[in-house]
């Protein structure tokens, strides 16, 4: 990868100057078959993808993405192995890692950025490294042009909020519910709720994830925030066996959905 | 001095910090806030004195051990917080919390628990004040500990069994998080050791604060000085730092023992984990290990923070026993004192056996932090 990885807030921004809502897939880094899945998210109205390095222990994972984590962790696939394999895809849309923050400090917070970079990887979600003890990794991402998203959650407090919403670059994760990913039967109210405070507060892209798991839940959020991020119930096809057809297929469901509005 | 509060980031040297979800921020940032003024206020203090003399049974005794002592060739001193009710030294920072929980309007505890002694305690203190109880435990834990998942389930609390991963301490922690996640709103996650995010290390220590204190007057009164070594088993560490407090401003020297199995000191590099960085059993990519112990208790694969920084400092020194060790010395306390221990401080009187040349003309305090009862059935079964 010789160019500059693609940025996240302004492929983002396009899609929301045209009146369109951003869609981010997520995908396990490592399961089988998860690059044709990127490409697949990707010719299906995906704006970014978010792509997980399993961790041990990931406290903020729900059940289905912890499967797929073990799974990805029993073959001995490493974070290097999955960002190896990123290097080679060719997709139009800018990519994220979503990790845990001891990957990052076990390769070196410098090492990692690079290795993001060298990947052509945009940003990076660490959902276990608040803003307040982000500094060395905000540097080192700086540093390495690598867009730190961050994490806005029903319990914080305004002043937070505004920290979080001013740091955030790409775009503002809003957290949509209490709770670990994972696919609920009915949309929370709090990630409306949370959508709406933070758009009252920042210009960058507000995007909801967490407990979004239909196109109906992806469309009635999106009437509030710019979009969202999609995880549990596309990992679910892939723990199912049903390839990057089906989450190709799925991603499109929620593009036209999104596209309703 | 050595073992102050920590930075107002939460750090004990280069180690501690507050590593949660942004869920979680406001919830540590408030229990802080609330310890701080409740540890500062004399009407919280006494109401939790009261309660550890008039329910848990404090100041738990010193126990001069005359037979160990002529077996081991030095002289041995036993803190006695296997007779505190619930059976550990668990029951002091449980109470601590619950009662702190209580007054910042909290209805529920969520918990984790190893050997299920700090799960016992949080249930028990849930049942004192009334409070709903969930505690989670790893499930190759609830097989070897039917006893205390029985207690517990008496005592009122809900025990679910955590499936992910090594099934063990700790899972147990991610599926307590993972709760506190979803309820932070009436739940208070009550730590059982001196880890995770600021403020538990630091809270947690202090709320065991009394076991040193209690030790370091009763040395006085019984040897007319400080012993010369102080030992205790590490897991996470909360035993440990609790009568460490009472003599890391002596001369004593004090030594951690862990199993060999979950050695965060000895095989451990600096990592993150559930909270907290600190030294963490991990593979090169930064995967946490699973650690592997006769003693569920111990079967954690980091420590707290301030134990890596005490050894980060040469303030503390840290050995590591073998489960073999462990079940000799485990007989050895039963058959020369007539008090069976617990298997987690049977770890560091394990290190003391071996170390008898070392120790020889010493007087070393071993705080004995719980009784075995609960490991009765798992010893039945090994030695038959």
């Amino acid at each position: 990868m010789n160019q500059s990885p693609i940025r996240i807030q302004q492929s983002l921004q396009k899609r929301i100057a045209k009146g369109g809502k951003c869609l981010v897939p997520y995908i396990t880094g490592g399961f089988e078959g998860y690059i044709e899945a990127i490409y697949a998210a990707a010719e299906s109205g995906a704006d970014a993808i978010e792509i997980g390095i399993p961790f041990s222990d990931p406290v903020m994972d729900g059940p289905t993405i912890q499967k797929a984590n073990d799974i990805v962790l029993a073959k001995k696939i490493s974070p290097m192995d999955i960002l190896q394999e990123i290097r080679d895809v060719d997709i139009e849309i800018p990519l994220a890692v979503m990790t845990y923050y001891n990957i990052v400090y076990r390769f070196g917070l410098e090492r990692f950025a690079n290795a993001l970079y060298e990947s052509g990887i945009s940003g990076a979600i660490l959902p276990d490294l608040p803003l307040n003890e982000a500094g060395y990794w905000l540097d080192a991402a700086l540093e390495n042009e690598t867009e730190t998203v961050l994490l806005a959650a029903p319990t914080t407090t305004d002043k937070r909020l505004q920290d979080l919403c001013a740091q955030s670059k790409g775009f503002v994760y809003a957290v949509g519910l209490l709770g670990i990913t994972g696919v609920r039967s009915e949309l929370a109210r709090s990630a409306v709720v949370i959508a709406g405070r933070c758009k009252a507060i920042t210009d960058k892209p507000v995007l909801v994830g967490v407990g979004i798991g239909t196109p109906q839940q992806a469309k009635e959020v999106s009437e509030v925030a710019d979009g969202c991020i999609v995880g549990s119930a596309i990992v679910q096809k892939l723990l199912d066996n049903e390839g990057a057809e089906a989450v190709g297929a799925f991603v499109a469901d929620i593009r036209g959905a999104l596209d309703e509005l | 001095m050595a073992m102050t509060d920590p930075s107002s980031d939460g750090r004990f040297g280069n180690f501690g910090g507050m590593f949660v979800p942004e869920t979680l921020i406001p919830a540590c940032e408030a229990l802080e806030e609330a310890f701080r003024r409740a540890w500062a206020d004399i009407s919280f203090r006494e109401e939790l004195n009261a309660l550890l003399a008039d329910y848990a049974g404090r100041p738990s005794p010193l126990t001069q051990c005359e037979r160990l002592s002529e077996e081991l060739g030095y002289q041995v001193l036993l803190k006695r917080e296997d007779l505190n009710h619930t059976g550990s030294h668990k029951i002091n920072n449980v109470l601590g919390q619950a009662l702190l929980a209580k007054k910042m309007g909290k209805s529920r505890l969520v918990a984790e628990t190893g050997a299920g002694q700090h799960g016992v305690a949080t249930a028990t203190a849930a049942a004192l004040f009334g409070m709903d109880c969930v505690v989670y435990m790893g499930e190759v834990d609830i097989e070897r500990q039917a006893l205390n998942v029985f207690r517990m389930r008496l005592l009122g609390a809900e025990v679910i069994s955590a499936t992910s991963g090594s099934r063990t301490l700790k899972d147990a922690i991610n599926e307590a998080m993972r709760d506190w996640v979803a309820t932070v709103e009436d739940s208070h996650y009550c730590l059982g050791s001196v880890m995770g995010p600021h403020p538990y290390p630091w809270m947690v220590r202090e709320f065991h604060r009394v076991i040193g204190q209690e030790a370091h007057e009763q040395c006085q009164k019984i040897l007319g000085r400080d012993p010369d070594v102080v030992t205790a088993c590490v897991g996470g560490g909360s035993n440990a730092l609790g009568i460490f407090s009472g003599f890391v401003d002596t001369e004593a020297e004090l030594v951690g023992v862990e199993p060999a199995g979950g050695a965060a000191v000895f095989r451990g590099t600096p990592g993150v984990v559930h909270g907290s960085l600190s030294y963490l059993m991990q593979d090169e990519w930064g995967q946490v290990l699973e650690a592997e112990s006769i003693s569920a208790g111990l079967d954690y694969p980091g420590i707290g923070p301030e134990h890596a920084h005490l050894a980060h400092i040469g303030r503390a020194r840290y050995e590591k026993v073998s489960d073999s060790e462990v079940v000799d010395a485990f007989q050895l306390l039963s058959r020369t004192e007539g008090i069976i221990p617990a298997l987690e401080p049977a770890h560091a009187l394990a290190w003391m056996s071996r170390a008898r040349e070392e120790l020889a003309g010493e007087t070393v305090l071993l705080n004995l932090s719980g009784r075995g009862d609960k490991d009765a059935t798992q010893m039945m079964e090994l030695l038959g």
